[in-house]
């Protein structure tokens, strides 16, 4: 109360001072910026308000302005992570005032990066959620968004598998489309990264060291993402990597080791429960199986994956960096290292990062220059991953890994006397082979670099022009060797004199060039006679995507070239791919009295990808907040110390997930495999493209209620958001009428999907002494997806559209776009149960009652996205110690159990191809045969797959000052993926998708760090 | 500030931005068509999409999507749809809705009737596009003349004779497709207007009647083009079936046959018998790696063309020849790398032939069988089907081989060089001797049996041994060596429907309708559903009666 009334009266006494008054005399203001424990705080930036001094807090602590001017100034002091600090004095002659902040991720002055630009916390009008250094997850993080992982209401983000460098799935409030993509943008101070991939790199993401991030700002709903507008519908993360800071150079040094290990086999026969089982069920009057059983007793799931103590299952990552200022420019440099070797053998990661920070200031404080430079190489080597992984499910346990011979590089193989090749047709092969006679390697540069000037007009000083020109360029090398006395090459195919060749050398490039240009303008003004500031944004933007891949040649095993690659190459040796956004924007931010906030933006964007004509799509987006804690009768209470109504709506675009040239319908010529002969030659033939050129933007319209809150003076505060969003003109894979197209499905704007929503925040400040802290952190996220449309003109009885590929024989699909029905719905046939709780072999509910048991009596049932999920997180420090962890647990996804379904049966284990197989253990406990066509499909492998997931428990204890007055050293111990409490009985119950089949697993990781700052 | 607006004003001139960005990998109508070799590169797709599933061979790159691209085929589905619901085929995979034709209980929602129903209308979608790029006008506009123009004109008739024919598909199997040609705009909003069974029957008919004239005369055309040989044999098809096609099925289920053309059947049917095409002296040739070269192409009417290294996919030929094999079946002997255990024949069609005196392995591929067409495989496999889904049970087929005359594999051993011929001179004799048997007028029972004899004659290896006489010349004789000479050739469901025995219970085999014993089915099961997909994308369609 007291407090609120004292920085009015600082505010007020500054307008009056600084407009008043000039002074001439100068002195020098000096003092150190403590934390809360009393250490000092490098990098603190220290200014007097209402001038353009400014400085930082040198390594230790310590700040010093010159020439400042006497009388009563006010200094204001930030730290990210930190609340500011502002205190008056009086200078006459020179001064020290010593500050003491006070962390707090949810300061209301905390300054948040929206887009294309900054706000403070407490003037947000959108959801936009803020996590900075401090609050980040700690461990074994190998790529930026693992730093946020569970800590964002509403943000999921899921890594694909447990492979070195996999992609990263990140969907917020669900994801807005269905054939677009549903990957939020991400852009890097200033840099919009492409969603599409890189070949070679299976997450873009990972290129980047996360030790060089300062923040993110994560913009959920479509007022806060819409000035984005063209690749904003499924929201935004902004990125800001750490800068350099005032005074002497600081050097930061950290180093972490981590061991990986296997947390769970899948579940298959052990060698005896095989035995048993194979002689039980062989009904063969010549015992054909039993005949097939060997001796050996082979765990071939141990024979794939890390499992002993070695330096193969050790990963190690280093980083440096040294921030300072020298002369008049602030920089930050850092390098980093990182190896990762994955699980599963043979396949790892390694990274080398460098990054490089400039933030001069120039023409006293007039021109801000940001220079940020963000480069890596990423070395990759990949394994068969889907092969190996189901090979060693499928391989018989009872044959041993080596043949002792020299055949298929001395690996026990199933035989066939009869084929050309010797191998059994369609067998699995041993996945020991596969994995080692496979080399597949890339190496990848990319440079994500950005230059960002904004000038404070001389004689205006209210108004700023900025411009920002980015670059992310990446170029990724591969090969692939597989040799030519590997099983998995045969048979092999022709060469240039007709004899069948096996093994492969084969090479992949692609170069990637995006660019982009920004133009802003930029007022802000505040009208104090009215009580009002205005911030308004006028902004161009040009972004210019490129990404060519090349072709050559590839060889056989023997050296010779493939006659394939050399026609392939004589088409054309490269193809390049490419698409412009032409956008312009504007936003206006008015804020009456501290206590009414509006913001409205418009954004127009022009794309490429559409044709010319209907090219444009308008974003425009609203938001209103009310601050009641501002109004009279709230002030003074001292239980209710924050409360803020928002109210948003925003129209937001999609434009990916579709081809750069889809709407020309050129024609393309077919490869030298599928050519047809007229006479003694053969002819590649051309085909048309399909036809679509009506095709346009993707629209999200999202509705936002959202109240923030903070009782006890932010010791517990939170957030709550209601929202629904409608996605309309749906980029969506339709059938076309047969006969009207040169395709029968196309991407068009059809249908219509909703989500609705609710997201909570909290945190709390549990103890908050000098010696003990403890802040626990808690979200959850609610999330009801529907598909309300799927045609062009509403028809109730639109044909579904199946989608959710499934192993085990040819074209099976288990999930289902249909009306009514979230995406990511399952599609299948209801078993029937005995009595005595088993699957009834091949009995499923007759739905429509015809008697026929037929495609016709499929229906849908549960989806594979939570339908809520939830964070936790906890810190409790005691003096020098601290101990924490953070977890998720997912409830109402559902996963098909594709190992199961497809090895887990009679059928697998006693091949009708004369061999037996190993499989999933479920088939001791179902019995099924697998023999019905529909068993595939059997809602018998539906699994409720809720779970609680403990991400990671660290314990570290911070030395402090370890080389007399410097030198902070803490160090740490970290467990990732700790346990997970699920009743599916898969290898992970967290699968992107939904379809378990052959799934990476995720490691368990145990990780030491030490941190050391000079 | 100078700087800044310097390098806005740099920017926004250098980067002069282009309206339309065009790929370097793919070129327009007007680039293809303007040249004799882009426009014979248009035709090889019209061609080729019944010979490949996309533009990558053997898969990458689908023309039909919904489906997996080696389902995708065009034989392979055809002959999924003649061959598995009758006597001559089961198969043992669980594959979406494939099981569902043996027990004759497929769905309108059936993934491969909507695969082959969008192949058939893809190629005919191929087919308008060509037309309407190739017209006069459009070539005169680009510059193409003389000889090149000549060319153009066959390309366009034998364009439309493949339209005719993918109607004619359509009109055995569907009925009552929707009914594009190259003056209905392709990529127009409006969908597809439909078209009777008949209307469709009097459409072929006049199409192929209207090309005959401007088609290459028959033998003379570049192998495996199209000539007036083909034209003629779809005819002679087309009548022999016209009582089916313009047949009604009835509100109650009952059925009404049409009007039946057995004369003009014969008259076609002579054309082509008269045209110059032979019996190859060996049935064991007809379907091998070198067919196109053998002598078999002297029999051979009209082939789709498949070759191991340049004509790629998973169907065709190379699934005639990978889908049969498994069980005891010696890969090496089929040409191939490894069998896919999937397809066998029922006692039905084996009883049909004489008793093989041997029925081992080392008389292969006819078991000294004295009917050399009997190309069987019988060790390791049960002759009674109790498990529809064990390739063990049931007899293999020996009939596709990817080897050479010679016996050498064939160019790959992923995928075969057999070229799977649609017409057949064989067939030309049966549609004479059937539709002479029936009334028509124009042929001599004399000749049918004479024609008759002389398959015999090449199927007993050139011994009279099984020749027949005039009394047994009868129409269930025709049918039962329809079978014998033309099994697994894609005819079976057709010639059942026309002797009315594919759906009733007076003829049975092996789980027809799904019972081991075999059973009758509703006789709507003649003509297959139009796919639900299609119904919800085109308005316009009308469900087949029954479904």
């Amino acid at each position: 109360m007291k407090k609120t009334y004292l920085i009015k009266y600082v505010f007020l006494l500054f307008f009056a001072l600084s407009t008043a008054t000039v002074f001439a005399q100068t002195s020098v203001v000096s003092g150190k910026v403590v934390d809360e424990t009393n250490q000092p705080l490098p990098g603190a930036s220290v200014s007097v308000k209402g001038t353009q001094k400014s400085t930082g807090t040198d390594a230790n602590g310590n700040f010093r302005l010159t020439g400042v001017s006497n009388g009563a100034v006010t200094l204001h002091v930030t730290f990210v992570g930190y609340q500011v600090a502002e205190k008056t004095v009086n200078v006459s002659g020179n001064v020290t005032v010593n500050f003491g902040l006070q962390p707090n991720s949810k300061d209301l002055n905390e300054v948040v990066v929206i887009g294309y630009g900054t706000q403070k916390k407490k003037d947000l009008t959108g959801s936009i959620t803020n996590v900075t250094a401090k609050d980040f997850n700690t461990g074994d993080i190998t790529s930026p968004e693992e730093l946020i992982q569970g800590k964002v209401a509403g943000v999921s983000i899921v890594s694909n598998s447990g492979a070195p460098g996999a992609p990263i799935t990140i969907t917020i409030r669900g994801g807005a489309s269905v054939n677009g993509s549903s990957a939020p943008l991400i852009v890097i101070d200033g840099t919009p990264l492409s969603n599409d991939g890189i070949a070679g790199v299976e997450n873009p993401l990972d290129m980047i060291n996360p030790n060089d991030i300062a923040s993110f700002s994560i913009l959920k709903d479509a007022s806060a993402a819409a000035i984005y507008g063209n690749r904003a519908s499924n929201g935004v993360i902004i990125i800001t990597t750490k800068k350099g800071q005032a005074g002497r150079p600081v050097i930061n040094f950290s180093t972490q080791v981590s061991l990986g290990t296997l947390p769970k086999e899948a579940p298959v026969l052990s060698p005896s429960q095989f035995r048993a089982y194979i002689t039980a069920n062989d009904t063969t009057a010549s015992h054909q199986y039993i005949n097939l059983l060997g001796s050996a007793n082979t765990d071939w799931q141990k024979q794939i994956y890390q499992t002993s103590l070695s330096e193969k299952n050790l990963s190690n990552a280093d980083n440096l960096s040294i921030s300072g200022t020298a002369g008049k420019l602030p920089y930050r440099i850092s390098v980093g290292f990182d190896k990762q070797n994955g699980i599963l053998k043979t396949t790892d990661l390694q990274r080398y990062s460098t990054g490089i920070n400039l933030s001069p200031s120039l023409f006293t404080d007039h021109l801000k220059i940001n220079f940020s430079f963000l480069g890596s190489q990423v070395q990759q080597r990949f394994a068969n991953e889907g092969g190996v992984i189901s090979d060693a499910v499928d391989f018989n346990p009872t044959l041993p890994v080596y043949s002792g011979n020299s055949n298929f590089g001395g690996y026990y193989e199933l035989l066939d006397p009869s084929a050309a090749d010797g191998l059994k047709s369609l067998a699995p092969l041993n996945p020991v082979g596969l994995l080692y006679e496979n080399d597949n390697r890339s190496t990848v540069y990319r440079a994500i670099s950005s230059l960002n000037l904004d000038y404070k007009f001389h004689f205006f000083p209210d108004l700023h022009a900025g411009v920002n020109f980015a670059y992310d360029g990446s170029n990724q090398q591969g090969f692939n060797i597989i040799p030519a006395y590997a099983a998995s090459s045969y048979p092999g195919s022709p060469d240039a004199n007709g004899v069948d060749q096996t093994g492969s050398r084969s090479k992949y490039k692609t170069v990637v060039g995006n660019k982009t240009f920004d133009a802003t303008l930029n007022y802000a003004h505040d009208f104090t006679s009215i009580k009002s500031s205005v911030t308004a944004l006028l902004g161009y933007s040009q972004q210019d995507f490129s990404n060519t891949a090349y072709n050559f040649l590839s060889y056989f095993g023997n050296g010779e070239v493939t006659p394939n690659s050399v026609a392939t190459l004589a088409e054309y040796p490269y193809s390049t791919n490419a698409y412009d956004l032409t956008s312009v924007y504007g936003r206006l931010i008015y804020n009456y009295d501290d206590k009414y906030l509006l913001t409205a933006s418009l954004r127009s964007d022009v794309s490429t990808k559409f044709a010319p004509g209907i090219r444009t799509g308008n974003f425009p987006a609203i938001a209103l907040a009310w601050v009641l804690s501002h109004e009279d009768f709230l002030k003074g209470n001292t239980v209710l110390t924050n409360l803020k109504l928002r109210l948003e709506y925003g129209v937001t675009g999609n434009q990916d997930g579709i081809g750069d040239y889809d709407y020309l319908s050129d024609y393309s010529l077919s490869n030298s495999t599928a050519r047809y002969p007229f006479g003694n030659t053969f002819y590649e033939g051309y085909r048309p493209g399909g036809l679509y050129p009506g095709r346009t933007w993707e629209q999200t319209a999202t509705a936002n209620a959202g109240l923030d809150f903070g009782f006890l003076n932010d010791r517990i505060s939170g957030t709550l958001d209601v929202y629904s969003r409608k996605t309309s003109k749906l980029l969506f894979d339709i059938p076309q009428p047969a006969g009207a197209n040169f395709v029968n499905q196309i991407v068009g704007n059809v249908g219509n999907m909703q989500d609705k929503g609710i997201e909570l925040n909290l945190n709390g400040k549990v103890i908050d002494t000098k010696d003990i802290t403890w802040n626990v952190g808690l979200n959850g996220t609610l999330n009801r997806n529907k598909i309300t449309n799927l045609s062009q003109i509403f028809n109730p009885d639109e044909a579904p559209v199946l989608t959710g590929g499934i192993s085990g024989g040819t074209g099976n699909t288990i999930q289902i776009y249909k009306l009514g029905d979230a995406k990511g719905t399952f599609y299948v046939y209801q078993q029937v149960y005995g009595t005595n709780g088993k699957p009834l072999d091949g009995v499923f509910v007759d739905q429509n009652g015809d008697g026929i048991i037929n495609n016709q009596d499929l229906i849908t049932e549960h989806n594979a996205n939570p339908q809520e999920y939830f964070g936790i997180n906890s810190d409790f420090r005691y003096r020098k110690w601290n101990v924490g962890f953070s977890a998720r647990a997912d409830l109402g996804n559902y996963v098909y159990d594709n190992v199961a379904s497809s090895t887990g049966i009679q059928r697998n284990f006693l091949n009708p191809l004369g061999i037996i197989n190993n499989g999933d253990s479920n088939v001791l406990q179902s019995g099924l045969t697998g023999n019905g066509s529909n068993d595939l499909l059997s809602d018998y492998y539906l699994y409720n797959a809720s779970f609680f997931r403990m991400d990671n428990a660290h314990i570290g204890y911070n030395f402090g000052k370890v080389f007399g007055k410097t030198g902070d050293l803490k160090i740490s111990a970290n467990v990732q993926n700790v346990f997970v409490i699920t009743k599916y009985p898969g290898v992970d119950p967290e699968v992107a998708g939904g379809i378990d089949n052959n799934f990476y697993p995720r490691p368990r990781t145990y990780v030491l760090g030490l941190n050391l700052t000079l | 500030m100078l700087l800044i607006a310097a390098l806005i004003v740099s920017s926004l001139t250098s980067c002069k931005r282009k309206l339309v960005l065009t790929p370097n990998y793919e070129v327009t109508s007007q680039q293809v068509y303007s040249t004799p070799a882009g426009i014979k590169e248009s035709l090889a797709k019209v061609y080729g999409s019944f010979a490949l599933t996309g533009n990558s061979g053997p898969a990458g790159s689908p023309d039909i999507d919904g489906i997996d691209e080696g389902t995708s085929d065009f034989f392979r589905l055809f002959w999924y749809a003649q061959e598995l619901p009758t006597d001559e085929a089961v198969i043992a995979w669980g594959d979406p809705g494939v099981p569902d034709f043996h027990a004759m209980d497929w769905s309108s929602s059936n993934v491969n009737l909507l695969g082959l129903y969008d192949r058939s209308l893809y190629q005919i979608t191929l087919v308008n596009e060509f037309l309407i790029q190739t017209t006069d006008a459009q070539m005169a506009s680009h510059g193409i003349t003389g000889q090149d123009l000549v060319n153009v004109h066959y390309y366009r008739a034998e364009a439309r004779f493949l339209r005719a024919f993918q109607y004619w598909v359509l009109l055995d199997l569907f009925a009552k497709p929707p009914f594009v040609t190259d003056a209905t705009p392709v990529g127009s909003v409006l969908p597809p207007q439909t078209t009777s069974r008949a209307a469709l029957f009097s459409y072929v008919e006049s199409e192929l009647k209207a090309i005959d004239p401007l088609m290459v005369p028959p033998m003379k055309n570049e192998y495996p083009r199209a000539d007036e040989g083909a034209v003629w044999a779809l005819l002679a098809r087309l009548y022999l079936n016209a009582g089916v096609y313009t047949g009604t099925l009835n509100a109650d289920g009952s059925y009404t046959t049409g009007t039946v053309r057995w004369t003009d059947a014969i008259t076609y049917a002579n054309k082509v018998i008269a045209a110059g095409y032979s019996l190859n002296s060996s049935y064991d040739n007809l379907f091998l790696a070198d067919n196109n070269t053998n002598g078999a192409q002297n029999e051979n009417i009209f082939a789709i063309a498949y070759d191991g290294n340049n004509t790629q996919g998973y169907g065709g030929t190379t699934f005639m020849t990978h889908a049969p094999v498994g069980g005891s079946m010696p890969s090496l002997s089929y040409g191939i790398s490894g069998g896919w255990a999937g397809v066998r024949t029922t006692s039905s069609l084996t009883s049909l032939f004489p008793a093989p005196k041997t029925q081992n392995t080392t008389n292969f591929p006819n078991n000294a069988d004295a009917d050399t067409r009997a190309e069987f495989w019988y060790d390791g496999q049960n002759t009674t089907i109790s498990n529809i889904t064990s390739f063990t049970d049931g007899i293999g087929v020996n009939k596709w081989r990817n080897v050479t005359s010679a016996g050498a594999q064939g160019s790959n051993p992923s995928f075969s060089d057999i070229d799977e011929p649609l017409f057949r001179l064989p067939e030309m004799y049966l549609i004479y001797a059937e539709a002479t048997l029936n009334g028509g007028t124009g042929g001599s029972t004399a000749t049918a049996l004479a024609y008759i004899n002389a398959l015999r004659t090449r199927a007993y290896n050139g011994s009279v041994a099984g020749n027949i006489t005039n009394t047994q010349l009868t129409t269930q004789f025709i049918l039962d060596e329809r079978a014998r000479e033309l099994y697994w050739e894609g005819f079976r469901r057709t010639d059942l429907i026309r002797y009315n025995l594919f759906t009733p219970g007076t003829y049975v085999w092996p789980f027809k309708g799904g019972v081991q014993a075999g059973t009758g089915v509703a006789v709507y099961r003649n003509v297959y559903p139009i796919p639900d997909q299609d119904r919800a994308a085109n308005p316009n369609l009308k469900q087949n009666p029954g479904y």
